[in-house]
């Protein structure tokens, strides 16, 4: 596949939600991905963007960009750049997830996903700038999840 | 996302469909929370519908369970699929909460 770059802006914003899961399914759906992959980054997409709607600019407003672009061997990467407070998803602690209905806390799942679900996940600040790469390669299957 | 309700005896099975996310879990949220507040203690989530849910509507899942469980009240699932399912067993939500195959395993535990 040759290379291709698209990227978006949105609005830091709840609203821009839609649009933005938009772009990346119509990146991705002719990319090789079986259908739980491209929900599986489509969720981690919108977790992190969430994230960044909720957190990284207190009290203003601000934009994101996101960029999705295809590598070699049907690689795929999604880069979600805001110029917000310093955050860096991969340093956030995992919650607990054996924990009971009374003591589960109700934060810390979507970053949860994104590490978990993605192949690989990059994280720079640069001009101040938090930059998160998703790494992705598409094989045509999936990573299987344990049905016991 | 679509949510209709309906009473079984006791229990008040709610069929949501479509997507929740960090857009419609609120109005999911509210939508059950004024069950609890008309009394309801039972809720069935029918998910055979449901195409996707991320950690804010599991988080809005939680929130009701939380004060269901002080209302000695209980909420079930069932007919998970696809990536529902995935996001439940990642997430642990498979193991703190009860969910059935069919509607009518779900109710027969009731």
């Amino acid at each position: 596949m040759d290379d291709n770059v698209q990227s978006i802006v949105v609005l830091a914003h709840l609203s821009s939600l839609q649009k933005s899961v938009a772009f990346i399914s119509s990146f991705t759906r002719n990319m090789g991905f079986d259908s739980r992959r491209l929900s599986e980054i489509e969720l981690c997409v919108e977790e992190v963007l969430v994230n960044i709607f909720n957190y990284a600019y207190p009290g203003e407003s601000g934009e994101v960009k996101i960029s999705c672009r295809t590598g070699p061997e049907g690689t795929l990467t999604i880069e979600i750049v805001d110029s917000g407070i310093p955050f860096n998803i991969l340093s956030s602690d995992d919650p607990d997830i054996s924990l009971n209905i009374d003591e589960r806390h109700v934060g810390g799942l979507g970053i949860y996903f994104v590490k978990q679900l993605m192949d690989r996940v990059e994280y720079r600040r640069e001009n101040n700038k938090n930059i998160l790469s998703m790494i992705n390669k598409s094989t045509g299957v999936s990573r299987p999840v344990d049905k016991s | 996302m679509e949510i209709n309700k309906r009473k079984e005896k006791d229990v008040m099975v709610v069929s949501v469909s479509g997507r929740i996310d960090a857009v419609t879990a609120p109005d999911f949220e509210k939508n059950l929370s004024e069950s609890i507040g008309d009394g309801e203690k039972t809720f069935l989530i029918k998910m055979n519908q449901l195409e996707y849910i991320s950690s804010a509507g599991l988080r809005s899942i939680l929130a009701i369970a939380k004060v269901l469980k002080t209302r000695e009240g209980k909420m079930l699932f069932s007919e998970l699929h696809g990536p529902v399912k995935d996001v439940f067993k990642i997430s642990g939500f498979g193991s703190i909460f009860t969910i059935y195959d069919t509607e009518e395993d779900a109710l027969k535990q009731c």
